[in-house]
C-alpha cells in the first residue's frame, strides 16, 4: 500500500517539481484526505486516458479522409454506417461512468464517519471576515480557552470539528488532511479529521467572502498527544503571570487600546469581536497566517492593520513610539 | 431541379412588403429577425471583449504573487463583473444572435413567429446590459461572484448599490431572455415550412429548443430569488437574512436550480452549430442524428436534477450528496453519443480543411478535456477537494470558452458569406485559429494544475510560498495570446465585410435551407415557401436514400402582405397563414418604459418608477390594439 502511493504520488512530484507544496491534496497520506487522494489519482488518469484515446482518434479519423480534395462530392451517398462508433463508444463510456460512480459512493461511505465511529476530540470553529477562531472545551471540570487561526490537534486521534459562521459564508480547508465543509451562518455543519504525521499543515478558507478572503489562512498543529496535552494545560491556565511594571504598563495600553475588541484572559480586557490574544507568543504567525509572528511584524501590524491586509477590520491604531515599544514585549512574553 | 425564378413583379413586391423602412426611423423600429440577429451576434461580441479585457486585468494581477497592481475591491469587481458578462452578456445571447437569424431561414419561414416580441427581446436586452454595466465607472459594480451568494451580498456585508445592480440588472434580463425564449419555442412548433416534420430540423434547431424550453422553466427561479434579494436589501424582509429567521441556503438552491439548466442552454446550441456544420466539412450527412437530438433533450432533462453538485461542500446528508453525484457522472452519458457521433462523422467522410473545420475539430478536443474535468467535479467526495479551486476556474473555461467560444467563432466563419455575401479570409482565419487554440490551452490548461496544487479560486492573491507563481505567469502569458487571436480573428471578419471574396448562395455546398437563398438573404426570405422532404434538402439528388424531393421554387407565394405559414408542430402540414406584423417602435418603447422603472428603482425613485410601470402598460395596451382584419383572400400557390 505504502508501495503504491509512493508510486502514485510520483507524477505529483513531476508536476510539481518540490517535494510537496502547502495546499496540494493529491499526495494526502491522512486517513480523510488520504482515501480522497486515492479516488483523485484513480479518476485523473481515467480522464487522461480517456483525452488521449479521444484525441488518437481524432487525429486518426482526420488523417484517414485526408488524402481526397474535391471539396463537393459526397463522401457517403447513403446515410448508414457510422453507428457502431455511437454504440461502442458509449458502451464503454457508460461502464467506466458507472464505475466511478460506485467508487465515488464507496468513497464517501468511507470518509463520511470516523472509523471508530466517534471523535473523542470535538473543536469549535467560527469563522470570521477574515480569520478564525478555535474553542475548546476539553471537560466540564477543566474549563473552556479560545484562541485564534492556529488550531491544535493531537496526532492519531480523529478530531471532530463543529463548524460556525459570525458572518458570511466561508469554507473550513486543510487539504491535507479532508476535503472543505462550509461554514454557513445559521447552521452547525461538522466534519472529522486525523492526523497520522505531526506537522503543520496549512488551511485556507475557500468559499469567497469579501476582500480579504485571499489572506484568510490558518494553520493545524498536529503534535504528539503528551505535547498536545501540555499546550492544552498551559492555555487552559490563561495567561502566565507576569512581574514588573512594564509588563503592568503594557497590560494597560492593551486594555486601554485594544481591549474592546481583543480578549486576554486573566486580565479585564475582554472583547469579543477580534482574535483573543491569550498567549499570542506562542502562535507561529499573525493576522490569519499573513506575516511571522515576530516583535516587529507585530509592532508594524498594530499601527499598519490596513497597509499589510486592506480592509481587515483592525484599524490602524495610532500608538506612539513608547508605548509599541511596551505593548509588543507583553503580547509576546510566553 | 429545373429552377424557375418568381416573375420579377411579384418579387419586387415581396421585397417592398418586407423591407424595413430606411434611415433612423427604420432603424429603431426593424422587426426583420436578421437584422435583430446580427444586432444579438455584435452587441454579445461587444461585450465578450469588455469581458475579455477585465479578465486580462485580473491576469495581470495574478501574474506573480503578491503584486499589487490590482485593489482588492477592485479584483472583486471585475471578476465580478467578467463572470456576469461572460454568462449573461456574452454566451447566451451570441447563441440567441445566431438562432434569430438562422432559424427563419433553416426552417423556410419568412420570419419568427413573433416579430414584434424578437424585436423587444433584443432591446431589453441592450438595455439591460448597459444597466448592469452602470457600477463599473462609479466604482461601484457588483462584487459578489457571478453566484452571488448571500449573506455576504446582503446589505449588512454589502451596502451600496453594487448589489441592487446585480440582483434588478438580473431581472431585467430574465425578461429579454423569456420573452425570447417564448418566441424561439412558437416559432418552432408553429412556422417551419411544410414538410419539415420534427425530424427533419437542423440539429442547431433542437438544441436552441431545448435551451428555450428550460430557460422558461430555470430563469424564474432566478429573478424570483433576485426579487427576493432586493426586498431583503431594501424592504428588512428576511428571505435569507438568519437574523429573521431566513436561510442562506435557500439562495444557493434557487441559484443553482437555475444556474445548471442555464450552462446548459449556454452550450446545447452551439454543440448545435458543430452537429449541423460540421457534416458539411466531412461531406456527409451528420451520424446518428436521432441520437444526438434526443441525446440533447436528455442532457437538459437530467440537468435539472443535478444542481446540489454546486452544493457539495454544504453539509447536505450524505444520502442526497450521493444521489446527486450519481445523476451527475450520469449525465455525461449524452454527451459521450454526441462526440462519438461527431468522431464517425469525421472517420466516415472525407474532412475539408477549412477554417471552420478547424474549429470544429478543436471543439470535440477541448469538449472532451471540459467533459473529463467535469466528471471529476461530479465525483461528490473528490470535489470535496477540487470546488472552490482553479481546477474549477479551469473547468468552466474548457467549458465555456471550448463549447461555447469556439463554435461560435467556426460558427461565424461557416455563415459569415450568409450575412454579408463575401468570404472571410481563409489565411487569416488559420493563423488566428492557431494563436487562439495555443493560447487558449496555455491559459487554461495549467490550471488544472495549479487547481490540484491547491489554489483557491476569486483570490486576488496569494503568498509566494503556495508554489503556483510559475504557472500562474504562463496562465498569463496565454491568456494574453488568446486576446491577441481573437483580435485577430475581429480584424479578418471587419476587413472581409468590404474585401472578402464574393460568396454566391451556397460556397460551402451545404444541405440546409439557408443556403437555398440569396446571401444575404432578401427581406422576404425566400420567394416562395418551400416544401421539405428530407433533412438534406440540397443534397437530394446526391444523397442515394432519399426519393422525394423538396420543393424549393414551387410552393406557396403568400404576397399579401407580410404573411407566411403556419404548420402543425409535429408533421409541418401547413393549416394556417399567419400575418405578420411590420416595422413597429412599440417594443423599443416597451424596452425604454422598462428602463425607466429599473434604473428609478435602483435609484429608489418611486414615483418615477410608477411613472415607467404606468408608460409600460400603456405600451402595451398599444401593442394588444386589435388591428383591421385583413382582406380573407386565398393565398396564391405559385406553380
Ligand atoms: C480571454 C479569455 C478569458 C480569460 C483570460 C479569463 C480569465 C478568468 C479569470 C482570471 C477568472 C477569475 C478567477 C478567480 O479570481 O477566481 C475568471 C473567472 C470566470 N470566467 Fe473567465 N476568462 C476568459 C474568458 C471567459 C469566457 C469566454 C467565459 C464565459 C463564456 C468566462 C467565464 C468565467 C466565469 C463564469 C468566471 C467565474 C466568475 C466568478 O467567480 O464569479 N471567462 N476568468
Ligand atoms: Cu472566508
Amino acid at each position: 500500500m505504502i508501495r503504491a502511493r509512493w508510486i502514485l504520488s510520483c507524477p505529483a512530484l513531476a508536476l510539481t517539481g518540490c517535494a510537496s507544496l502547502p495546499l496540494s491534496y493529491l499526495d494526502s497520506t491522512a486517513p480523510v484526505g488520504g482515501r480522497i487522494a486515492q479516488l483523485g489519482w484513480g479518476m485523473l488518469i481515467i480522464s487522461v486516458v480517456v483525452v488521449l484515446i479521444i484525441a488518437g482518434l481524432l487525429v486518426a479519423a482526420i488523417w484517414r479522409g485526408s488524402t481526397e480534395v474535391d471539396g463537393r462530392e459526397l463522401a457517403v451517398r447513403r446515410d448508414t454506417g457510422g453507428m457502431r462508433w455511437i454504440y461502442v463508444g458509449v458502451g464503454i463510456s457508460s461502464a467506466v461512468l458507472a464505475i466511478s460512480a460506485i467508487w465515488t459512493l464507496l468513497t464517501l461511505k468511507a470518509v463520511a464517519q470516523p472509523a471508530s465511529g466517534a471523535a473523542p476530540l470535538t473543536i469549535g470553529i467560527v469563522a470570521h471576515q477574515w480569520w478564525w477562531q478555535a474553542d475548546y472545551r476539553p471537560s466540564q471540570a477543566q474549563g473552556n480557552f479560545t484562541t485564534a487561526n492556529e488550531v491544535h490537534i493531537p496526532v492519531g486521534v480523529p478530531v471532530r470539528f463543529e463548524l460556525r459562521s459570525a458572518d458570511v459564508i466561508h469554507s473550513f480547508w486543510v487539504p491535507k488532511l479532508a476535503g472543505k465543509t462550509d461554514v454557513i451562518p445559521g447552521r452547525t455543519n461538522s466534519m472529522w479529521v486525523e492526523a497520522r504525521q505531526p506537522g503543520i499543515y496549512r488551511g485556507q478558507c475557500a468559499e469567497y467572502c469579501g476582500i480579504e478572503h485571499a489572506l484568510m489562512s490558518f494553520r493545524v498543529i498536529a503534535e504528539p498527544i503528551d505535547r498536545f496535552r501540555s499546550w492544552q494545560a498551559a492555555e487552559l491556565s490563561g495567561r502566565s503571570p507576569q512581574q514588573g511594571s512594564a509588563s503592568a504598563q503594557g497590560a494597560a495600553i492593551f486594555a486601554a487600546h485594544c481591549g474592546a475588541c481583543h480578549a486576554m484572559r486573566g486580565t479585564e480586557a475582554g472583547g469579543a469581536y477580534g482574535p483573543d490574544l491569550t498567549n499570542l507568543g506562542s502562535r507561529t504567525t499573525l493576522a490569519a497566517g499573513m506575516i511571522q509572528n515576530t516583535p516587529r511584524n507585530l509592532a508594524y501590524w498594530i499601527r499598519h492593520a490596513q497597509e499589510v491586509k486592506p480592509g481587515a477590520r483592525m484599524p490602524n491604531v495610532p500608538l506612539s513610539d513608547a508605548d509599541v515599544a511596551k505593548l509588543v514585549p507583553y503580547l509576546e512574553a510566553r | 431541379m429545373a429552377t424557375v425564378p418568381v416573375p420579377a413583379p411579384e418579387q419586387e413586391k415581396l421585397v417592398r412588403t418586407w423591407e424595413t423602412a430606411p434611415g433612423v426611423y427604420g432603424w429603431c423600429a426593424t422587426v426583420d429577425h436578421k437584422q435583430i440577429g446580427i444586432r444579438y451576434l455584435v452587441t454579445s461580441i461587444v461585450f465578450l471583449l469588455l469581458g475579455g479585457v477585465e479578465a486580462l486585468t485580473l491576469r495581470i494581477q495574478l501574474a506573480q504573487p503578491n503584486l499589487k497592481f490590482l485593489a482588492p475591491e477592485q479584483y472583486d469587481q471585475l471578476f465580478s463583473m467578467h463572470g456576469v458578462t461572460m454568462i449573461f452578456l456574452y454566451a447566451l445571447p451570441v447563441l440567441s444572435g445566431f438562432s434569430n437569424y438562422l432559424w427563419p431561414l433553416m426552417l423556410g419561414s419568412r420570419d419568427m413567429a413573433f416579430p414584434r416580441l424578437n424585436a423587444l427581446s433584443y432591446w431589453l436586452y441592450l438595455f439591460s446590459g448597459i444597466f448592469l454595466y452602470v457600477g463599473l465607472p462609479l466604482g461601484q459594480a457588483p462584487n459578489g461572484g457571478w453566484f452571488n451568494y448571500v449573506p455576504y451580498t446582503s446589505s449588512e456585508y454589502d451596502p451600496g448599490i453594487n448589489i441592487d445592480i446585480f440582483a434588478l440588472g438580473l431581472i431585467f434580463l430574465g425578461i429579454s431572455t423569456v420573452v425570447g425564449s417564448a418566441n424561439f419555442v412558437v416559432t418552432l412548433l408553429r412556422t417551419r415550412a411544410p414538410g419539415m416534420s420534427i425530424n427533419r430540423m437542423p440539429i442547431l434547431v433542437w438544441g436552441t429548443m431545448t435551451a428555450s424550453v428550460a430557460n422558461l422553466f430555470a430563469v424564474p427561479a432566478l429573478s424570483l430569488a433576485c426579487f427576493m434579494l432586493w426586498l431583503d436589501r431594501n424592504f428588512g424582509t428576511s428571505f435569507f437574512a438568519v437574523r429573521g429567521g431566513g436561510q442562506p441556503l435557500l439562495w444557493q438552491h434557487l441559484f443553482w436550480s437555475f444556474g445548471h439548466p442555464w450552462v446548459y442552454a449556454l452550450v446545447l446550441p452551439s454543440m448545435g452549430i458543430v452537429s449541423d456544420a460540421l457534416p458539411v466539412f466531412c461531406r456527409r450527412p451528420l451520424v446518428g442524428y436521432t441520437a444526438v437530438a434526443l441525446a440533447t433533450v436528455t442532457t437538459m432533462v437530467i440537468g435539472f436534477g443535478v444542481w446540489v453538485h454546486h452544493m457539495f461542500a454544504t453539509g447536505l446528508p450524505t444520502m442526497a450528496i450521493s444521489f446527486f453525484s450519481a445523476a451527475s457522472i450520469i449525465i455525461a452519458v449524452p454527451s459521450a453519443i454526441a462526440v462519438f457521433a461527431w468522431i464517425a462523422t469525421i472517420w466516415t467522410g472525407r474532412p475539408v480543411f477549412k477554417v471552420p473545420f478547424l474549429y470544429f475539430a478543436g471543439f470535440i478536443l477541448l469538449f472532451v478535456i471540459g467533459g473529463v474535468s467535469g466528471f471529476m467535479t461530479a465525483s461528490a467526495a473528490l470535489d470535496w477537494q477540487l470546488t472552490d479551486t482553479y481546477f474549477v476556474v479551469a473547468h468552466l473555461h474548457y467549458v465555456l470558452l471550448g463549447i461555447n467560444l469556439f463554435p461560435v467563432l467556426g460558427g461565424l466563419v461557416y455563415w459569415f458569406p450568409k450575412f454579408s455575401g463575401r468570404m472571410m479570409d481563409e489565411r487569416l482565419g488559420r493563423w488566428a485559429f492557431w494563436i487562439m487554440f495555443i493560447g487558449f490551452n496555455l491559459a487554461f490548461f495549467p490550471m488544472h494544475i495549479v487547481g490540484l496544487e491547491g489554489m483557491p479560486r476569486r483570490i486576488y492573491t496569494y503568498p509566494a510560498d503556495l508554489g503556483v507563481g510559475g504557472w500562474n505567469l504562463l496562465i498569463t502569458i496565454g491568456a494574453f495570446m488568446l486576446a491577441s487571436g481573437i483580435l485577430l480573428f475581429l480584424y479578418n471578419l471587419v476587413r472581409s465585410l468590404s474585401v472578402g471574396e464574393v460568396a454566391g448562395p451556397n460556397p460551402w455546398d451545404a444541405p440546409t435551407l439557408e443556403w437555398s437563398t440569396s446571401s444575404p438573404p432578401p427581406p422576404q426570405n425566400f420567394d416562395i415557401i418551400p416544401i421539405i422532404a428530407s433533412r438534406h434538402p440540397l443534397w437530394e439528388d446526391r444523397l442515394e436514400d432519399v426519393e422525394d424531393r423538396s420543393q424549393l421554387t414551387t410552393g406557396y407565394l403568400l404576397d399579401h402582405g407580410r404573411e407566411t405559414i403556419g404548420t402543425t408542430p409535429l408533421d409541418a402540414e401547413p393549416n394556417v397563414i399567419l400575418r405578420m406584423p411590420g416595422d413597429s417602435l412599440l417594443p423599443l418603447c416597451l424596452a425604454v418604459a422598462t428602463s425607466v422603472l429599473f434604473f428609478a428603482l435602483l435609484s429608489k425613485l418611486w414615483l418615477i418608477a410608477g411613472l415607467g410601470f404606468a408608460a409600460a402598460l400603456v405600451t402595451l395596451i398599444l401593442w394588444f390594439a386589435p388591428e383591421p382584419l385583413a382582406d380573407p383572400e386565398h393565398p396564391r400557390l405559385y406553380a
